[in-house]
Parts: C-alpha cells; sequence; structure tokens
C-alpha cells in the first residue's frame, strides 16, 4: 500500500473479486423462483400430407400457440429461447423429436404471446410411419441468465394425432 | 503515506467495496434490477477510488521521527578494552 500503483492494483483486484462473487450469488437467487408456465397448442389444421419420393413422410400443419412464461423472469434472465417439438416413437428410433416452431422472447412483457402459423420448420420423418401416429407437442425452453448457469425445461402435451390417409 | 496511513488505506478500501456490493446486491434484489446493481457497485469503486488511492493529507497523520544525524566526531570510535566484561561485539563503523 506504500505507492499509488500498488494501492490501485489492489483496489481493482479486491473490486473485480467481488464483483464475480455477486455474480455467483444473483445466479444462486435463480433457484427460489418457482415458475408455474402454462402452454396450450392447438392443431388448427393438416395443410397436407404426404410421402416424399425417397420414400419419408412429411406433414403440414397450422398450429395455434399460445403460452405464458411470465413467470420463467427474474432479476437475473437476459432472454428465454422457446421451441415447440413433436415428439413421438419408431420402430426405428425410440426417441423422435423434431423442431416446429420457436422463438427468442426478449422481455417479461412479451412473455404471454399466442401465434397462428404454420410449421415453421418442416415436419419429416425417418421413414413412413405418420400414418395415424399419435405424438406429443413439447414446448422446451432455455433460460439464458444475465450471469450464472442456464436453465431449461418443458411442458409436454399428449394427446395429438395424424389422420390415418394421405391427403 | 507513512505506515498508519498504509493500513487505513487497506482497511478503508476492503470495507467500502464489500458495503457497496452489499448494497448493491440488495437494492438490485429488491428492486429486481440488474441494471441497477451494477450501476450501484460502478459506483461504489469509484468512490472508492478517489478515497483511498490518491495519497491524501489524512493518510500522513503519524510521519516517522528518526533521530537526528549522528555527528561522527561528536562519537568517536571505542577503542578496544583490554578487560572484556560485556560479550556484545563491538558495533562496525
Amino acid at each position: 500500500m506504500h505507492s499509488f500503483l500498488y494501492r490501485a492494483n489492489a483496489l481493482l483486484t479486491f473490486a473485480i473479486t467481488i464483483l464475480g462473487v455477486v455474480c455467483a450469488i444473483a445466479s444462486f437467487t435463480d433457484n427460489f423462483n418457482n415458475p408455474t408456465p402454462h402452454a396450450q397448442v392447438k392443431v388448427l389444421n393438416i395443410n397436407w400430407f404426404q410421402k416424399q419420393p425417397n420414400g419419408n413422410d412429411e406433414v403440414s400443419l397450422t398450429l395455434n400457440i399460445s403460452a405464458d412464461l411470465q413467470s420463467l423472469f427474474t432479476w437475473n434472465t437476459k432472454q428465454v429461447f422457446v421451441f415447440l417439438a413433436a415428439e413421438y416413437e419408431t420402430p426405428k428410433n425410440a426417441v423422435n423429436q423434431i423442431s416446429l416452431w420457436d422463438g427468442i422472447i426478449p422481455s417479461k412483457e412479451h412473455a404471454k404471446f399466442w401465434t397462428h402459423t404454420s410449421n415453421k420448420y418442416r415436419f419429416i420423418d425417418q421413414g413412413s410411419n405418420l400414418r395415424g401416429k399419435e405424438f406429443n407437442m413439447t414446448m422446451h425452453w432455455h433460460i439464458m441468465p444475465k450471469t450464472g448457469k442456464m436453465i431449461a425445461d418443458k411442458i409436454v402435451i399428449p394427446g395429438y394425432k395424424l389422420p390415418a390417409e394421405y391427403r | 503515506m507513512d505506515w498508519q496511513g498504509q493500513k487505513l488505506a487497506e482497511q478503508l478500501m476492503q470495507i467500502l467495496l464489500l458495503a457497496f456490493a452489499a448494497i448493491a446486491f440488495v437494492t438490485g434484489y429488491v428492486l429486481a434490477s440488474f441494471q441497477l446493481m451494477v450501476l450501484i457497485y460502478a459506483g461504489g469503486v469509484v468512490f472508492t477510488t478517489l478515497v483511498t488511492i490518491p495519497n491524501w493529507p489524512f493518510f500522513n497523520r503519524h510521519p516517522l521521527k528518526w533521530l537526528d544525524p549522528i555527528e561522527a566526531e561528536n562519537h568517536p570510535k571505542p577503542e578496544p578494552s583490554e578487560n572484556v566484561t560485556s560479550k556484545k561485539k563491538p558495533v562496525k563503523k
């Protein structure tokens, strides 16, 4: 502590160490948040449903997605990435997960939303297993914090079924 | 900056930074504003820098009192005595 630069160095080191500890505590406070998100997905229409020339089934859907994810936001939340996936089982794959729609929610004010859209990404099976297939719509989200660890969770909405015939 | 001043500067630096960090965190958490926390802490760091880094007069209240310079001719080199009673070695000049 005898010189100007020595004191400046000591202060800077200690200040940044404290900043790191404060950020770690801020990340820890996310554990006190118990979110109660809601999501609802309606399949309004099967636009078309066909077999590609290479033998894979493809379906086009019109969806109504509504969700209330406001409770996911805390003071340490930068943004939330959310995507909707169709999940089902086939003899070849125990888990098929096809992303149909996604979005980035930048703030709590935008976290209660609904959207009317056809599937943003193509719904193509690995094979020809989609006729009459029952599947789950799963809303996944990744909470991206300002500091600390990322939190991922999901809501599984079961009970969707594709038609038995191509159209 | 004297010895007491150096001790005071280090303690002030640590206490001020910890206090500002605590105030900033509580304020940010209660008002749910991460940005406010960072701004309060940044202000605290600037304040602490201004208080503890420059060599302010209040860090120099305990100057070291050195003895006056010893005149060599007033204290001639001691002659080695015949009867050595003390075990101390003669002081080298």
